[in-house]
């Protein structure tokens, strides 16, 4: 038992590791600031979501469980939030976002997913 | 004043589980602690349904796995497009809109767009979302409109949900 648990904890913090690795290779690899927010988005999301999902499980039933718990549902609730200020603050400052499709912001969905 | 209640019982439950010491003399502070926080928020007002959304907590639970569910998906599906060798992105912004009535609704639709990978909210103004998507499929999910949905479902069960309890 102790055995499989370990195994699963150690699959979910290598796992978390290598999203948050191919986050961080997103983040440098993508061409605008705009594509690199999805990039550190998979750190905050999966990245942090499996390694505590490891660390919860080599903790077992205990109060640190139920605080690794809790910091997974702050950063969920705190990490669009920094993200969408970021944004605003990308626009605001006037950087015009990379786009492979008519940079036309006025066009309903419908108008989008024919251009596909 | 069920604001009230609830926002102290929360506070308490969640003191009791970070300090871990159960004395008397411990817990009297973290009750004290509390009742000061009420007070001060009370006096502030700042206890309403969009500080201490009760009403979603049920609601919430359904809608929860779901949300957790298509972050999986779409972290998968960036970290595909991230790591191959061309990468191929179609960066577009899309303007949707929200179904839901109250801006509480609004923001919770916004971050759940944020959250999963792939699509960011950019701007959010009297019920229209300017989105930024990475790929053309994460374009088409949020326009598809299947998570507005949701969370409009989970917005309007309130009404429901005071008759059978």
């Amino acid at each position: 038992m102790e055995l499989i648990l370990d195994i699963l904890s150690w699959a979910c913090l290598m796992g978390g590791s290598a999203f948050a690795l191919t986050g961080a290779v997103g983040v440098v690899r993508l061409p605008d600031v705009f594509t690199r927010m999805h990039g550190a988005g998979i750190v905050d999301t999966m990245g942090v979501g499996l390694i505590f999902l490891g660390l919860m499980i080599q903790a077992g039933l205990t109060l640190v469980t139920v605080k690794l718990g809790l910091i997974i549902a702050f950063i969920l609730f705190t990490s669009p939030t920094a993200t969408h200020a970021l944004a605003r603050a990308v626009i605001n400052a006037g950087v015009q976002p990379l786009l492979d499709v008519d940079p036309d912001d006025e066009t309903p969905e419908g108008d989008e997913s024919s251009k596909t | 004043m069920v604001h009230s209640v609830s926002l102290g019982l929360v506070m308490f439950v969640l003191w009791l589980l970070l300090s871990g010491h159960y004395t008397a003399f411990v817990m009297g502070l973290g009750v004290a602690s509390v009742v000061l926080v009420v007070v001060v928020a009370r006096r502030m007002d700042v206890i309403d349904h969009e500080g201490h959304p009760i009403h979603l907590s049920w609601r919430s639970i359904r809608y929860w796995p779901w949300l957790i569910r298509e972050i999986v998906k779409a972290n998968w599906d960036v970290a595909k497009v991230i790591v191959q060798a061309r990468m191929p992105i179609s960066p577009s912004i899309l303007c949707v809109e929200g179904t839901q009535k109250s801006e509480l609704g609004n923001v919770i639709y916004a971050n759940s767009i944020t959250l999963t990978p792939g699509t960011v909210t950019i701007s959010l103004e009297d019920g229209e979302f300017l989105v930024h998507a990475l790929t053309a499929e994460a374009a088409a999910g949020i326009a598809s409109g299947e998570m507005d949905l949701r969370v409009t479902d989970m917005e309007n069960a309130k009404a429901g949900e005071d008759d059978p309890k």
